[in-house]
């Protein structure tokens, strides 16, 4: 199997690695670099569960090759925290118990923090469409959908 | 375990149990660092992948793996040949993960290969050359009673039957439950109502695929990390597969992805060690999705019937249950669960309950959430709401009317003990929602459910540290919080902040055995491990105390985290804190700990109540559930937050279940839907809220209180949401999953019922 040499931006740090033409995004992230957060779930696009931003806008890295993110910027649940801040998303997420098992969570925080991005202040309605691409097993999304409320308010003060 | 005779958990005023605090393996959760079972990576790992049977049922020929081994990259193949036959007990589990001489379902594990890449494996798997003959076969429960049917196996004699049968079939056993005689209930009855009902396979749908990474050293000790509900099984399990001693195979639990019961066997475990024994580097296997679904366990699909007779004063004078559950292709459906759990709710003279367990050409059903019971609470409930319409009672007065209570003697054989039916049921009728108005095509349902709960083997071990803080390691792998209410329940007894204690999941090596995180257990069963060990280190706290002081031990009480002299002849000493008596450890006798082993005995059971709204669309046979409202007794909620947690997620799943999820197979008797595009699990636009509310009627066999509270959150949804969707479309449902085609077909069968009238 031939290998390309991929340059992108990983949580803003510049990274450069090789990987094989048929090789997705989500299997560099965890397998190459290391970055483990993003979750195998599918494979196929219908869990969310490697839910990363690539240039601004979610995507199941499953479904991305490696070899397409050169020149990109790509964004995972690793670089959602501020150093040793966590985003108000992560905060609500624990005080709310948003998270059972916690497989899916990171591709949640990840859709999330892109509905937030665009949408300051959604409605239930939203955030539950907005979110209609990750699955939960555990919680019945009903604590996830009040953490992303929550945060949001949150977000809207500053 | 009694009743603590100190605290009486209705009255008794906790620091801790009860509060909120945020879980210790949250952070980690959040940022992804915490590591699930496909997140483990050792230096020279291979990559194994499994051969998978594309034929519902066929004999092996033979096995041709000449080719593969030569392909560059392939360090080791193993067949069946590659495991000990050994103990009958183990036969089936064998057979399951590796197929021994005939494939028994699409998607039966027939080979496996460890490349140098992933890549590699797949084209090895690809060289593999199997020869089959195909055999007819058979999915569906009721074909495969058939005389006639296909048969699985040789020599499988229905158990339980007298006089046994002389001939092999696809039934394994029959069960039996209950007391008095049904036939004499009926005559007693105004109203008798006989239904038969249907419920289709679910999977658990966990959302991280099985996975592991194996590691065998050339002097035969191995090492597994693996995600699973019970470590200590898959040691024992593998050992004995793979001829292992126990002691030299250590198996350290990942974080757990979800299992709701479906990661209590083992699927790639052995054949992970024995690749890595057959190459001598270590192997990581981890399961496609479209693996979880075709060879992972999901449930039992059902066919039954239930008869039930009630007086016109809404007593119920007979009720008979018929069960068919298919398992897969191995002995071992929940039907005796099922027939055991089926009329649990209830008090009555004359019931009887039927159970039989099938196996047919499918996956080997695993646990799933109160096995067995969803299904027949389905039935049960359905017909109990078809009644209470009949006799214009109201459905939450028929089931009071009839509720079992302490010192009913249930429908399985036991006399209850303080149980909560009757509360939850007042609780639900109290609620706003009971009584709320519904829209145009809505319909709301009511259905009550029970679980058994269960206890078994525990060991805690809890160490107090040098600066005070406290390292509490147990063996449940953690599904759902249980680090968290450990944490709340040492530091509850200990007397000191929740955040001074840490707790871990053990590996194999470095505590005893503890049963399957299983059987809503954990927070019973190891929370009662957690409260005896802290008084274990709290007597040899106050000995240290003592020590100091020069006192007897018995003169010395423990008190909001401090030991004191117990009254003021026993001396005037300042109160040693437990950070005090921890840091003069190593000059008063050494380390201090404190232990407890116990097999878990008096796990309460539980019911539930659910309450469902579902609008029905009729042009489309469409159903969404407008408001739904979880009542369920957890005895004593330790974290009402994954109380709540556990309610709302075995709602949701019934609701999964109810609407949308199914095993469909086709003619070729293949898996059609081996994927969440096609497997559709309730999606976060597809609900409302889940509203909760925890009753709390205290356990007798549990110092605190507490009942199990996993499973019976599943039990009602199915049932509640039929009568629910029953009532919206004025129709009788009695099919599972209640897909927009089957409601549609049901309305359009009742439109054509009026039109011949």
């Amino acid at each position: 199997m031939s290998t390309v040499r991929v340059s992108t931006t990983i949580n803003g740090d510049a990274v450069a690695y090789l990987c094989e033409v048929d090789e997705t995004l989500l299997d560099v992230l965890r397998d190459r670099l290391g970055l483990t957060g993003s979750k195998e779930g599918c494979s196929t696009g219908d869990c969310g569960a490697c839910s990363v931003m690539l240039d601004g806008r979610v995507v199941c890295s499953c479904l991305v090759l490696g070899a397409e993110a050169e020149g990109r910027d790509i964004r995972t649940v690793e670089g959602l925290a501020a150093g040793d801040k966590l985003h108000p998303l992560q905060e609500k997420f624990l005080e709310f118990a948003a998270l059972q098992c916690g497989v899916c969570t990171p591709g949640f925080l990840v859709a999330a923090k892109a509905l937030l991005d665009r949408n300051p202040d959604p409605s239930e309605t939203e955030i539950r469409f907005a979110l209609a691409g990750n699955l939960c097993r555990c919680t019945g999304y009903d604590k996830i959908v009040r953490a992303v409320q929550s945060a949001a308010a949150e977000l809207r003060k500053g | 375990m009694p009743l603590d005779s100190n605290i009486d958990p209705a009255t008794h005023k906790f620091n801790l149990v009860g509060t909120r605090p945020l879980r210790p393996d949250g952070v980690d959760k959040v940022t992804g660092r915490a590591k699930f079972g496909a997140d483990a990576n050792a230096p020279g790992m291979l990559v194994g992948k499994i051969l998978r049977s594309p034929h519902p049922h066929a004999r092996i020929r033979s096995i041709n793996t000449a080719k593969a081994a030569k392909l560059p990259g392939v360090k080791a193949i193993v067949t069946a040949a590659d495991f000990k036959e050994g103990k009958r007990a183990l036969r089936d589990v064998l057979c399951n993960v590796m197929a021994r001489g005939k494939a028994l379902y699409d998607g039966h594990a027939v080979a496996a290969v460890a490349a140098t890449s992933a890549s590699v494996a797949r084209k090895a798997l690809k060289l593999i050359q199997v020869d089959y003959e195909i055999l007819p076969h058979v999915t569906d429960v009721d074909e495969a009673m058939k005389p006639g049917a296909p048969l699985l196996h040789d020599d499988m004699i229905t158990a339980h039957v007298d006089p046994a049968p002389k001939k092999p079939s696809n039934v394994a056993a029959r069960c039996e439950f209950g007391h008095g005689d049904p036939e004499v209930g009926f005559k007693q009855a105004d109203v008798v109502i006989e239904r038969s009902f249907r419920t289709e396979a679910t999977h658990q749908g966990y959302i991280e695929p099985h996975a592991c990474l194996a590691s065998m050293g050339m002097d035969g000790q191995g090492e597994l990390w693996v995600c699973t509900q019970g470590h200590y099984m898959v040691r024992n399990t593998c050992a004995a597969l793979l001829g292992m001693d126990v002691s030299k195979l250590r198996v350290t639990a990942s974080e757990i992805g979800g299992g709701f019961g479906g990661k209590t066997t083992v699927f790639i475990e052995p054949v992970a060690l024995a690749l890595s024994r057959k190459a001598g580097k270590p192997v990581k296997i981890v399961m496609s999705r479209e693996e979880v679904f075709r060879a992972s366990g999901p449930t039992s699909s059902s066919s039954m019937d239930v008869k039930i007779g009630v007086t016109k004063a809404g007593r119920i004078t007979g009720a008979l249950a018929e069960i068919r559950m298919q398992g897969g292709a191995f002995a071992g459906a929940p039907v005796e669960l099922g027939a055991m759990s089926a009329f649990a709710c209830y008090d009555l003279e004359h019931v009887k309950s039927v159970g039989w367990d099938v196996v047919t050409n499918r996956p080997k059903q695993a646990a799933y959430r109160a096995p067995g019971a969803p299904m027949v609470a389905f039935a049960v409930e359905s017909v109990l709401d078809e009644l209470a319409r009949k006799i214009g009672m109201d459905p939450i007065e028929l089931r009071l009317k009839n509720a079992a209570k302490e010192g009913t003697q249930s429908s399985y054989g036991p006399k209850y003990n303080r149980i909560g039916l009757r509360q939850c049921l007042e609780a639900t009728r109290n609620h706003p929602h009971y009584t709320a108005p519904l829209g145009p095509n809505e319909g709301r349902g009511v259905a009550a459910g029970f679980w058994f709960n269960f206890g078994g083997q525990t060991c805690v071990s809890l160490n107090i540290n040098i600066d005070g803080t406290v390292a509490l390691a147990v063996g449940t792998p953690d599904i759902g919080g249980s680090r968290a209410s450990m944490c709340m329940i040492a530091a509850e007894e200990l007397g000191i902040p929740y955040d001074k204690v840490r707790a871990i999941v053990a590996d194999t090596s470095s505590l005893g055995y503890n049963d399957i995180s299983e059987g809503s257990r954990v927070t019973f069963s190891t929370g009662l491990a957690t409260i005896q060990a802290a008084r274990d280190a709290i007597g040899k706290l106050c000995a240290r105390a003592a020590k100091t002081w020069g006192i007897s031990p018995e003169a010395v009480v423990w008190e909001n985290g401090h030991a004191k002299p117990s009254s003021p002849n026993a001396g005037d000493f300042a109160p040693l804190s437990l950070a005090d008596i921890a840091k003069k450890a190593g000059n008063t006798g050494g380390p201090i700990a404190g232990h407890f082993e116990v097999n878990a005995d008096g796990a309460g059971v539980s019911f539930a109540i659910h309450l469902a709204d579902a609008a029905v669309d009729p042009e489309t046979g469409r159903v969404q559930i407008k408001r739904y409202t979880v009542i369920q007794d957890a005895g004593k909620a330790v974290h009402p937050s994954y109380v709540e947690g556990q309610f709302q997620g075995g709602a949701v799943q019934g609701i999964g279940w109810a609407l949308n999820e199914e095993y469909v197979y086709g003619k070729d008797g293949r898996l059609q839907n081996a994927g969440f595009l096609d497997y559709r699990i309730p999606v976060a636009s597809d609900l409302p809220m889940i509203d909760t509310v925890i009753v709390e009627v205290p356990n007798p066999g549990h110092p605190y209180g507490v009942r199990g509270v996993g499973e019976t959150s599943i039990v009602p949804p199915l049932a509640a949401i039929a009568n629910a969707v029953s009532a919206a479309a004025d129709v009788r449902l009695t099919e599972l999953p209640m897909s927009p085609p089957r409601v549609l077909k049901a309305i359009d069968g009742k439109a054509a019922g009026k039109a011949r009238r």
